[in-house]
């Protein structure tokens, strides 16, 4: 077996303003994330966890502020470097035409290798280790693009696993997959963090699937960190009105003991409302 | 599943796979050598091989050492070096930009460096290595410009080609009114410039492109695998380490300088960085990278074009005509398929 690392990295975003353009999307933002936890953020649209997790991984250079990783500026790290500490699956990645399973979970060596050096035992090692953890194997010399998309998504969490990272971010890694899926890839990142002490950071718009699968939640509201913590203390009527300006009810449960987001809209209630629009005629 | 029936499986296929790509550039490559060889021997006359062995020792053979020396030889080389530097520089475009439709000749790179090149010589009267020197200059002009034109929050593969297409256009019609204006003597070198050819090479053309493939070569032999990450996206690309700016800094600066070296001695052969990427990806299977597979297809094209102009048409053709053939069904082909992937659901 190939030796994972055990410590766990520190991961710290230190009052990051980022954007595209003239426009900051990440207003201030302050976070530090937990070494060796599951975190997941979740936020509405366009409140920038994608910009926060790009600007993590070094993909935007924040305007002020900056990220640190172990205590240094990760724009002082050499790319290669910082890509063997620091994973990102960006959100959906797209294969090149023909590519095997295996060619590309291979890719994930990339920065593990330097100009002439060779494939080595090390990286067949990786690269098998990481097809078993994924349940791929079977998988590995068939062409991505004829995969479904809970498989392909397997395949690049593959990849990401490939590298050997101590952190890894991924970018709405459930979008587009059906239920079974979506927990079937929770499960392996819950795995990959039990097994080998990873750091997954991961933006979810799920917020019943992100309570119940990450011991740090991270709710952001306009390009700022609204409120962090335990699930249970995150998830709570209150906070949801105020990133969602949703009404909910929280209720815990049965099966893991998180609490779960019941929506409150204006219809379909068992004591129903007013509609608001006149019936016809 | 077992970790070691998998890492057994994974080390076979991955040997079996190296295998065959070594076998597959190894058949290329004899491939390329034997066409070598042929233009040699056969052209309008049969010289036989002892005699062709001869002349490139370097001795006096009477009735060869005119066709093979001084005909038969340069035009070879002059073939084989500047298919070589349009397949390289070709794909290297279209991996960075992940798009067939992004070659040099199709955006209008070639067309920078032809337009300079015929500038350089009509009308400054120029020659040799300055002539290259200005081509690659030229070149890496219209890249900068093409790109700075289509660049809104960031470049997108399609408004490059559109923008490319229009550029190559107007540079087009720059050397048609160019050569319109020169003597009338000149006529030989101009079809050179609208078509490309290796007609009336000589070995002295030859040194700038040795050097440039030499050098652009190496730079983007430095970068391959870099450029290969590129493929999985500018995203994913980065976050395996991926210098994604620098490298496609150098990747261009590498695959203009072959492109312009070799318009600059044999016009803008028509295609053949556009066809080389194509033809070599679908013989290599997803096997490794493109760039020496798609090199030597370049070099056969350039050769086998150039034969076929020369010898087996009714008239005889500049190879770019030859190979203009090929490749303009192919590229409707490909607008047409982006056409309809663009507009299927």
């Amino acid at each position: 077996m190939t030796a994972y690392p055990m410590t766990a990295c520190s991961l710290v975003a230190n009052r990051v303003s980022a954007g595209y353009g003239d426009t900051d999307i990440l207003r201030g933002l302050d976070l530090a994330v937990p070494p060796g936890k599951i975190t997941a953020i979740v936020g509405a649209n366009a409140c920038g966890k994608s910009t926060l997790l790009r600007t993590m991984s070094r993909l935007i250079s924040p305007r002020q502020g900056q990220v640190l990783l172990d205590g240094k500026s990760i724009h002082r790290i050499p790319s290669r470097e910082l890509a063997r500490t620091l994973g990102l699956l960006p959100q959906s990645p797209v294969a090149p035409e023909g590519i095997t399973v295996a060619d590309l979970v291979s890719r994930g060596r990339h920065p593990h290798q330097g100009l002439f050096s060779r494939w080595t035992r090390k990286d067949d090692e990786a690269v098998a280790a990481a097809l078993v953890a994924t349940k791929t194997v079977a998988l590995a010399e068939r062409p991505v693009d004829e995969l479904s998309g809970g498989q392909r998504q397997r395949v690049w969490i593959a990849m990401a696993l490939a590298q050997q990272t101590e952190i890894l971010l991924l970018d709405e890694p459930t979008t587009f997959l059906d239920i079974s899926h979506q927990i079937e890839v929770l499960d392996l990142l819950t795995d990959l963090n039990r097994a080998r002490g990873t750091t997954v950071v991961m933006v979810l718009h799920d917020l019943n699937l992100a309570a119940r699968y990450a011991d740090h939640l991270v709710a952001m509201a306009g390009g700022r960190l609204h409120v962090s913590g335990k699930p249970e203390d995150v998830l709570t009527e209150q906070h949801v009105r105020e990133v969602f300006g949703l009404e909910s009810r929280i209720i815990v449960d049965p099966t893991s003991g998180r609490p779960i987001m019941l929506p409150i809209g204006r219809h379909r209630m068992v004591t129903e409302q007013v509609s608001t629009i006149p019936p016809a005629g | 599943m077992l970790l070691s029936p998998t890492l057994d499986s994974i080390i076979d296929n991955r040997r079996r796979r190296a295998r065959r790509r070594s076998l597959v550039i190894g058949v290329l490559a004899v491939l390329l050598v034997a066409m070598f060889a042929l233009t040699l021997l056969l052209g309008q006359s049969f010289t036989p091989p002892e005699d062709v062995i001869r002349v490139l020792l370097g001795e006096q053979v009477a009735g060869a050492s005119f066709t093979v020396g001084q005909l038969r030889l340069p035009r070879a080389v002059l073939s084989i070096l500047a298919g070589l530097s349009f397949g390289l520089g070709g794909v290297a475009f279209q991996i960075m930009l992940r798009n067939p439709l992004a070659s040099p000749d199709i955006i209008g790179i070639s067309s920078g460096a032809s337009a300079a090149a015929v500038f350089a010589i009509v009308v400054l009267s120029l020659k040799g290595p300055l002539v290259s020197v200005i081509a690659v200059a030229a070149g890496l002009g219209v890249a900068l410009l093409v790109y700075a034109l289509s660049f809104r929050n960031g470049v997108a593969g399609m408004r490059l080609i559109l923008v490319g297409i229009g550029v190559s256009a107007m540079l087009d019609s720059f050397i048609a009114y160019v050569l319109s204006r020169a003597p009338a003597w000149t006529l030989q070198e101009a079809m050179r410039w609208l078509t490309g050819s290796v007609n009336g090479a000589q070995l002295s053309d030859a040194l700038p492109l040795v050097l440039a493939v030499v050098a652009f070569g190496g730079l983007l032999a430095s970068r391959a695998r870099d450029l290969d990450a590129l493929k999985l996206g500018d995203d994913t690309a980065a976050a395996l380490g991926v210098g994604v700016v620098r490298t496609r800094v150098m990747v261009i600066v590498a695959a203009v300088g072959m492109i312009a070296s070799a318009t600059a001695v044999a016009g803008p052969i028509a295609f053949v960085a556009f066809l080389s990427g194509p033809i070599a990806a679908r013989i290599m299977e997803n096997n490794g990278s493109l760039l020496i597979p798609s090199a030597l297809i370049g070099a056969m094209l350039v050769l086998a074009g150039d034969y076929c102009g020369q010898f087996l048409l009714p008239s005889r053709y500049p190879v770019g005509v030859v190979t203009g053939a090929l490749g303009a069904p192919y590229l409707i082909f490909l607008i047409v398929r982006a056409n309809r992937t663009a507009n299927s659901p």
